[in-house]
């Protein structure tokens, strides 16, 4: 075998983020305090180069397979990079000031970001179980440090104690999951499990039984309900900037794994595992949507808020039909871009020496600046489901894809639910438009991060008036 | 004769008993982090033995990448163990409950 067998160029992307990465791991060690900011800048020319790499040197139009099998470029593969490595270069601009203002800048945070970036590629490119869960491990060890980043916060550490024990369970389940759909198919490769499911001559018990374990994985990566406990205290705890990206990019993982492993490895068992994530998403929308009411803290809110939504991308997914997949995934690319940009207001609303966790923080936006309140009106009522927005279609999709499949009263479930769920996302607009302000200060934040909150504040209202390119997008990704 | 469900039964019972232990056990994070380990090691019983009873060498190799993955997570486990023991000087798992909503 020799170097062109494995057919490297499909993961050239992840070749150059590694090295990258590595690269700025060692120039941060003789960098002085006067040049911290170099890794920031760096890392975000890094992820300008992994973007024309993926788009013009190693994209592809049809499937392609590297590493023996093992790896996998397709159209859909490009399009969840194309979009992690924008929503990780925002989250990176919108993180600076902050981390710079509680002396978190550092290149380490950069590097933790960049190989959580990194897993999530090899994620979304895997075609093995192998594959699938080395980028997991990746992602999710990279997560866990930058969850416990500031080392000065009891809370935290603490969130990150519970993210490591419980992500390491799920990591358990979904291995001994693989191990016994091993045991059962003998193969890793996604592609010959794909195969030897529609032969049909597979121990069906023991099918079921490895395939109950990775849905069980699979529901704790995404934080599905009722694995879902991890989420709000992680959300909560973590530094604001960590949320953000916590709470954006890894989703775009989620359904990668999903949709590789469920709907494409194990598409032969659709039966099996449609049941099991029906019980998984109609608990996801209605815990979320109903826990949410109650919390104060603006970041639990937006967590149990995540919960719901990943309800939703639950119900494309189980839909089973190329319809379903397609509105899974533009659901998770919208959300991305939604929960980006409400994460980055509870930024923008920080400054030094404090943070603008609580709902009550929100109070009187629009007296200290009628923008920015109308940008957060904007996100919160796209992620309500409101029309105009961009959120609203989303959500249509899904449930036209959930009715398609005759399961009217999964859809039913799914909009009496949202609309317990604008409650609280109302509620934020109201606490803006309606009550008087707190705290009076201006607004701090520096010109950059105002105008890309802008411009993703304005991205959630024009993709919602022209649906038609993200839409054809998504199409082209799943014909 | 060891036949392949006397190793399937061993390693679930140890699977079982990692899981009891993480949700059972509420006094000290290192015996979560054993259980942790435990767990991952009842997994690669589950491989090797299916490698060894399938003829096929891919298991073997799977334990291989699960044994490194194990390292990095026990030494990321601990790091952030420290950064909890300093905060708060205790490792009680009954005491990780600051956060509620």
């Amino acid at each position: 075998m020799t170097l062109a067998d494995l057919n490297l160029q499909p993961t050239y992307a992840e070749i150059f983020v590694l090295g990258a990465a590595c690269f700025i791991l060692l120039l941060d060690l003789f960098l002085s305090e006067r040049w911290r900011g170099l890794a920031a800048t760096l890392s975000l020319a890094t992820l300008v180069g992994a973007a024309l790499i993926t788009a013009f040197v190693s994209g592809v139009d049809v499937r392609v397979t590297a590493f023996n099998g093992m790896y996998v470029a397709d159209p859909m593969g490009d399009l969840l990079k194309l979009f992690a490595y924008a929503a990780v270069g925002v989250s990176l601009l919108y993180s600076r000031e902050y981390l710079a203002q509680r002396q978190l800048l550092r290149g380490e945070y950069y590097v933790l970001v960049l190989l959580a970036l990194l897993g999530i590629m090899v994620i979304v490119s895997a075609n093995s179980l192998l594959t699938i869960f080395l980028g997991i491990e990746l992602m999710s060890l990279s997560l866990y440090a930058l969850v416990a980043f500031n080392r000065e916060s009891g809370v935290a550490a603490e969130a990150a104690m519970k993210y490591f024990v419980l992500g390491a369970i799920a990591s358990g389940t979904l291995l001994y999951g693989i191990s016994i759909v091993y045991g059962v198919t003998g193969t890793f490769s996604l592609d010959e499990l794909a195969y030897v499911l529609r032969q049909g001559d597979v121990d069906n018990i023991g099918l079921l039984f490895g395939l109950a374990f990775i849905v069980v994985g699979v529901a704790f990566k995404f934080g599905a309900v009722p694995f879902h406990m991890w989420i709000p205290d992680v959300y909560h705890g973590a530094p604001t900037t960590v949320t953000l990206f916590l709470g954006s990019v890894p989703k775009i993982a989620s359904f990668a794994l999903a949709f590789r492993v469920l709907a494409y490895g194990l598409g032969g068992a659709q039966e099996a595992w449609t049941d099991m994530l029906t019980v998984l998403a109609v608990l996801s929308i209605v815990l979320g949507n109903v826990v949410a009411i109650a919390q104060t803290n603006i970041k639990r809110m937006l967590a149990y808020s995540t919960i719901s939504h990943v309800g939703f991308i639950l119900l494309g997914i189980l839909a089973g039909t190329n319809e379903g997949y397609r509105a899974a995934l533009y659901y998770t690319l919208v959300y991305v871009v939604m929960a980006v940009g409400s994460f980055g207001m509870i930024l923008l609303l920080s400054r030094k020496g404090f943070e603008a966790e609580e709902l009550d923080d929100f109070k009187g936006l629009n007296a200290r600046s009628p923008w920015f309140a109308a940008v957060m009106l904007m996100f919160m009522f796209s992620t309500a489901g409101v029309p105009p927005f961009v959120g609203f279609f989303a959500k249509l999709y899904v449930i036209m894809a959930v009715i398609d499949q005759g399961m009217l009263w999964l859809a039913v479930v799914a909009v009496l639910f949202s609309v317990v769920g604008a409650f609280y996302y109302i509620r934020v607009v109201k606490l803006m438009y309606f009550d008087e302000p707190q705290d009076t200060s201006p607004l701090m934040a520096g010109a950059s991060m105002r105008l890309v909150l802008s411009l993703n504040g304005l991205a959630v209202l024009v993709l919602g008036l022209m649906p038609g390119g993200l839409v054809d997008a998504v199409a082209r990704a799943l014909p | 004769m060891i036949t392949l469900y006397h190793v399937l039964a061993l390693s679930g019972v140890l699977f079982a008993l990692s899981v009891a232990g993480i949700f059972l056990n509420r006094k000290n994070v290192i015996l979560l982090l054993m259980c942790i380990e435990l767990m991952l090691l009842s997994v690669n019983f589950n491989f090797i033995a299916f490698s060894r009873f399938l003829g096929d060498i891919g298991g073997q190799v799977f334990v291989f990448f699960i044994l490194t993955v194990a390292a990095a997570e026990s030494a990321i486990g601990l790091a952030i163990l420290v950064v909890l023991f300093r905060q708060r000087r205790s490792i009680n798992v009954e005491e990780l409950n600051t956060m509620k909503g």
